[in-house]
């Protein structure tokens, strides 16, 4: 019980620093720290599902690794090459301030925990921050998404709108058949990958990647 | 194994279609395929299987009441692109006949899907697919499109992600085991806890709602229709989104079995009724006819929503309203591509006169407006007609009245801007591109046979169609 408390214990702090991550991604305002920031929170939320295991489990360990490698390493790489083939000025450029997006960013934050406050959680995940940094991240993604006009800075909301589902999924660890979440994983991927395909045209038919660019098609 | 194999074979062609090594006979690798899966379909519709209950993939009586319709769609489709393909023999065609044949056979496991992680795969893997259908023509206002549709599709798909996930969290909290299938979760019933319920639902219905392009997650959609070939658009507006309709369906049963039915079909209505208004206000404004087919779209996702909120009697309506609108709108859209190439321009300051340039398109074009915008005989008008009906008859007449004011209001902008384009003199460029692209009976048969697929559901709506959609209301509405 003990042990079971002190895990839970690292756990919320991981996602305490996740949450601390998303309004660092918020206020960056320099294309490398905003990747960073995704890079950071990727690696932590790949540790988590090692945490949640009372025992060693060879499955759950591999999607920990196969997670931290593609949302540390491999995802934030990518975005990386991207910003120098097409040589973008690291500036992030918003079209939501900087101190609008922190103020939106941290209100969400706490509309979150407010709101997971009227959410039953199972025994064995009360006491959780999973619930409200699910939804804190998926806030932040959306505040990404909208606020950002660089197509890199939107596709790093959208990945940070996809942790906070990932957050979510972590209560059900247990319970989804392994078929799903393979399926699940694949899908993200190939949808990664389908964007940086489409990234690299948008900078080769319009030699820029900022989407403020992409305003032609409009009623 | 016949419905397995519904979504294997036109996989297994696309797989053929991505290393087969002629360019100008790949393309006959969508009618074959489309033909295969059209027989499959139409057996299976005559000679419905035994579904067994725990079954994650069947062609269950929701699956019959839809899916031929889809498959009907796409094998017309696919004998017009083999047509389309050689007139754009500049494009590499490997990847758009092998993503055709993959979107059929990913809706073909959407529709079949009976398990919430499962028919959230298959919807991803359409969207997915999609996307290099859309870029097809490689122009920035392509790209600009695919873009938008990627980031809003994307999001709305991670939505409905974060839905299954909260309706799973429901099963679970009342003792579930972790069985995720739709007859597992309604069988679960009231026991389902109520918060986790209507978060899911909220959020499942804007995610697979995205999908649909119902309104205010439309926007996607004109950019993405617009762009698009025409063929592209017939298949996402007469399967893509009713993939996400047959999705919305099942995710209502589980709610409404969860004791919740009320707030759901309230939900659907208001989504309707809104996703019809704006559509029929953008429709009034829009200078360009491709786009024009795109609100039009929105209007008709509105009617179906519309309809799956009034019961049993409009659930019914809509999905005859899913085949008279998947084949009258895959008539518009074939013609609209037509009109496009042989006009050289989409809107209604750069296109005048195809009534001489175009003849036999814009006949299609303009008898296809009619039939969408329920004229009879054509299919439409009676499936709308059932849907007002049963408006009327769940005591709503208020929205009843809204309903016929938005079609009132959509028949006025449609007319406006199709007949702008049909009518008057042709202008002088277009007498040159027009030359490039003849008409011929392999671009004008597909469409012209989509609509008296159209006007056939209207006169004589086959009984076994009208069986196959009182099993699937029986289906939603009388499971445990």
């Amino acid at each position: 019980m003990e042990r079971r408390c002190r895990v839970s214990g690292t756990l919320n702090l991981l996602i305490g620093l996740a949450m601390g991550l998303n309004l660092l991604a918020l206020a960056s305002s320099r294309l490398p720290t905003l990747i960073g920031a995704v890079a950071v929170q990727g690696v932590v939320l790949g540790v988590m599902p090692l945490l949640m295991e009372h025992q060693f489990d060879w499955i759950v360990a591999l999607v920990a690794l196969g997670t931290m490698a593609v949302k540390g390493f491999v995802i934030p790489g990518l975005l990386r090459r991207a910003m120098r083939t097409a040589s973008v000025d690291r500036e992030v450029e918003p079209s939501i301030g900087f101190v609008a997006s922190l103020l939106l960013g941290s209100g969400g934050t706490i509309a979150a925990v407010a709101l997971s406050r009227a959410l039953p959680l199972l025994p064995e995940h009360a006491g959780s921050l999973l619930v409200p940094g699910s939804i804190a991240s998926v806030l932040t993604g959306f505040v990404l998404l909208i606020g950002r006009s660089k197509a890199i800075s939107q596709v790093c909301g959208y990945l940070v709108l996809e942790n906070g589902i990932y957050l979510f999924g972590l209560l059900l660890i247990h319970a989804t058949p392994l078929l799903v979440e393979a399926g699940i994983l694949l899908d993200v991927t190939v949808g990664i990958f389908v964007t940086g395909i489409i990234v690299d045209r948008i900078q080769r038919a319009f030699d820029s990647l900022d989407t403020r660019k992409l305003n032609v098609l409009r009623e | 194994m016949k419905p397995l194999l519904l979504i294997l074979l036109p996989l297994a062609g696309a797989v053929l279609a991505a290393v087969w090594p002629g360019e100008r006979t790949r393309p006959w690798l969508m009618p074959v395929f489309g033909l295969m899966h059209t027989v499959l379909a139409f057996w299976l519709l005559f000679d419905p299987p035994v579904v067994a209950p725990g079954a994650w993939l069947a062609f269950d009586p929701l699956a019959r009441a839809v899916l031929p319709a889809v498959s009907l769609l796409f094998l017309v489709c696919a004998a017009y692109g083999v047509s389309y393909l050689r007139v754009r023999s500049e494009r590499p065609n490997r990847v758009f006949v092998a993503m055709m044949l993959a979107v059929l056979g990913l809706l073909s496991a959407g529709h079949q899907a009976r398990h919430l992680g499962l028919l959230w795969i298959a919807t991803e893997g359409v969207t997915l697919a999609a996307v290099p259908l859309l870029h097809f023509n490689g122009t920035a206002r392509a790209i600009e499109a695919t873009w938008k549709y990627l980031l809003v599709g994307g999001t709305g798909i991670a939505l409905s992600l974060l839905g299954s996930f909260c309706l799973s969290y429901a099963s679970l909290h009342s003792g579930g085991s972790g069985d995720l299938t739709f007859v597992a979760l309604a069988h679960q019933g009231a026991g389902l806890s109520r918060p986790w319920v209507l978060s899911a639902w909220v959020l499942l219905l804007v995610g697979y709602g995205t999908k649909m392009g119902l309104a205010p997650m439309h926007t996607w959609k004109p950019d993405a229709y617009g762009e698009a070939p025409g063929i592209v658009g017939a298949i996402l507006a007469g399967g893509v989104t009713t993939v996400a309709f047959t999705a919305v369906l099942r995710i209502r049963a589980v709610v409404s079995a969860a004791g919740e039915g009320a707030i759901a079909d309230r939900t659907l209505l208001a989504i309707g009724l809104f996703s019809m208004l704006v559509a029929a206000l953008f429709l009034l404004g829009t200078r360009d006819f491709k786009r024009m087919l795109a609100y039009s779209s929105v209007e008709h996702m509105g009617i179906l929503s519309v309809g799956a909120a009034l019961g049993g009697a409009g659930v019914w309506a809509a999905l005859f309203h899913v085949w008279s609108n998947s084949l009258t709108k895959g008539a518009l859209f074939l013609s609209a591509g037509n009109i496009n190439r042989a006009a050289g321009g989409r809107t209604m300051d750069q296109v005048r006169g195809m009534s001489i340039i175009a003849p036999q398109s814009a006949a299609i074009f303009v008898a296809g407006m009619f039939a969408v915008t329920a004229c009879p005989p054509f299919g439409p008008f009676f499936s709308e007609l059932r849907v007002v009906r049963a408006a009327f008859d769940a005591g709503r007449s208020g929205a009843a009245a809204m309903f016929l004011g938005c079609m009132l209001f959509a028949f006025f902008g449609l007319t406006r801007l199709v007949f702008a384009i049909v009518d008057g003199r042709p202008r002088p460029a277009s007498s040159i591109t027009s030359r490039r692209f003849p008409e011929n009976a392999s671009v004008v048969m597909p469409p012209l046979i989509l609509l008296a697929f159209s006007l056939w559901l209207g006169l004589a709506t086959p009984t076994v169609l009208l069986d196959a959609w009182t099993g699937a209301v029986a289906q939603l509405y009388l499971a445990p």
